[in-house]
């Protein structure tokens, strides 16, 4: 790519002949992370020349536990409690198209009731990822106040899924058939006040953290990713639409219910680091209207799942099907023998192409604005691992 | 704020897949396989050596412009690797839903294969994942290197079939 060259051409000369030694003695080496920690389980190396950025490379793995190569070993449903390790604040999402993926090859439909459930738990899974992303970008920002306000009001949100699915955060509830089982007694009413509540609460970040001077500064203008690259490097979720690119595969590809809701695909034109801080937080008052018309629409009464031996066997095939879940899409391919066990399962998740992106924005900007040019692409590394 | 998505997506898409395989199968005639053509997803097969004309040949006239997934499926008993691209498009209004599989299939003992990185950038992790996974080489690729595995990797590729994980 042509612009990336210009970028480290442009950072170059930016901090030119300051010392006229040899290329390499001007340049230092940095390991960020895995132990540092603004990175996470992650490292990526990079060479600064005085305060620019000119090289990045990343190095993913250090959490790489090879969960595509464990599902050749299992059958469809041992497989649930581990594919959801790779994101556990946003499990329902991550086994969700996992058993679309799973549903479609043995070609049976899940029953009404249990396609809205599963609506419903994905959507609030979304906030609490949303809501931990949140808090993290706060911190590195050095935005106390906004690590504790999300850290807080996440309970909210996972004291619902606890009673809906008796874990706080790895439900394994999304299952190949349906869900494991249907909302308590009261969910419903609890569940509208809980995230009426919350949606209050979301307006107040808008004030302390989304029009604080001081983020406004770090983050506007920080990072451009511009349409056309955005679209090029193939990212996805909400560092795509921050790009401009309406793009939400609830919308352009709607899975289960979704075709039946109403709701806005929430995206900014500015391409910088602000925009994609604050598309995800757009997207949970969209997703409180979602839980909302579902709640709204749910049929009384019905099955939640439908019933299938444990060793299930579909006819050889492969199926790819994917949902948008708090980090992009995120799409399974799964190829069938005609046994009971997958013969070869690909996880393609947002974090892993989002990455791309991050060379590309960080060589050529400041030392002092990688955390939020990093944090701003939502990564998450032990998902890019798996 | 205009956040509607213009026209209903979608809606064209079965038809805009069956342009595509046609206009494919017009150009390439026996060199060219549909796997199926199922809604919103079609899988084409073609030669390893045709494998970079035809990714251009779909960029260029139909708008594909990024990759979901690129990955590989080993297939021990038929010795041969099946390389599988995942191909959609953000700009195409038509294209939204559908996803195209290109794939192509390789030789077991000697798998290389032409990268499509010139073409989609955004396969660049995903080329350098299967070539540590499954020892494909990608002929044209800057870095056929360790991506995920750690350094001291001292095995055969893991998605390799022969691969066993201990104890199971």
């Amino acid at each position: 790519m042509s612009t990336l060259e210009e970028k480290i051409d442009e950072a170059k000369n930016l901090s030119m002949q300051i010392v006229k030694d040899s290329e390499e003695d001007r340049l230092m080496t940095l390991s960020v992370g895995p132990q540092h920690p603004g990175s996470g389980h992650f490292r990526f190396v990079i060479k600064i020349d005085g305060d620019y950025i000119v090289y990045v490379d990343p190095d993913p793995g250090y959490v790489h536990r090879g969960h595509e190569k464990m599902c050749e070993y299992r059958n469809f449903f041992q497989n649930i409690p581990h594919l959801e390790r790779p994101v556990i604040h946003d499990s329902c999402n991550i086994t969700y198209s996992y058993s679309l993926a799973i549903e479609d090859l043995i070609g049976i439909t899940v029953p009404r009731r249990g396609q809205f459930i599963r609506a419903i738990a994905s959507e609030l899974n979304r906030l609490v990822y949303t809501e931990y992303w949140l808090a993290i970008y706060g911190i590195f920002l050095g935005h106390s106040t906004m690590f504790m306000w999300p850290a807080g009001d996440r309970e909210l949100i996972i004291d619902l899924l606890e009673r809906l699915t008796g874990h706080r955060v790895t439900h394994a509830f999304n299952i190949p058939g349906g869900v494991r089982n249907d909302m308590p007694y009261n969910f419903k009413e609890k569940c509208l006040t809980q995230v009426n509540y919350f949606e209050k609460r979301l307006k107040e970040y808008e004030h302390i953290f989304y029009n604080n001077p001081l983020l406004r500064q770090r983050t506007e203008g920080v990072g451009i990713l511009s349409k056309e690259d955005a679209i090029k490097l193939g990212v996805t979720g909400s560092v795509l639409r921050a790009s401009g690119v309406p793009y939400d595969i609830r919308k352009v590809e709607p899975y289960d219910v979704y075709d039946e809701i109403d709701f806005n695909v929430q995206y900014m034109k500015t391409c910088d680091s602000f925009a994609r801080a604050y598309v995800p937080y757009l997207d949970m008052i969209e997703s409180c209207h979602i839980i909302r018309q579902l709640l709204d629409k749910i049929p009384e009464s019905g099955d939640v799942r439908e019933k299938l031996l444990s060793n299930v066997k579909g006819p050889p095939g492969e199926s790819f099907k994917r949902i948008e879940s708090g980090r992009g899409a995120l799409s399974y391919h799964i190829v069938s023998d005609g046994t009971s066990r997958a013969y070869r399962v690909k996880m393609s998740v947002g974090s892993f192409r989002n990455l791309l992106a991050l060379p590309f924005l960080l060589v050529g900007s400041k030392l002092g604005d990688m955390p939020p040019i990093y944090w701003s692409l939502n990564y998450w590394p032990v998902e890019a691992d798996r | 704020m205009d956040n509607q998505i213009e026209s209903s997506p979608g809606k064209n898409s079965i038809y805009i897949s069956h342009d595509i395989l046609k206009s494919l199968v017009e150009k390439y005639n026996t060199k060219i396989k549909i796997v199926y053509d199922k809604r919103n997803r079609s899988k084409i097969m073609v030669e390893p050596e045709n494998l970079v004309e035809t990714a251009i040949f779909l960029r260029d006239h139909y708008g594909f412009d990024h990759a979901e997934s690129a990955s590989g499926t080993d297939y021990p008993k038929d010795n041969e690797i099946e390389i599988n691209y995942h191909l959609g498009s953000y700009s195409n209004q038509d294209l939204l839903p559908y996803i195209l599989v290109l794939s192509t299939k390789i030789n077991r003992n000697d798998p290389k294969s032409n990268s499509l990185i010139n073409i989609f950038p955004s396969v660049e992790y995903h080329e350098r994942e299967t070539y540590e996974m499954l020892g494909v080489y990608f002929i044209g690729h800057p870095r056929n290197e360790r991506f995920l595995l750690p350094e001291d990797w001292a095995d055969i590729p893991p998605l390799r079939k022969e691969f066993r994980i201990k104890g199971r």
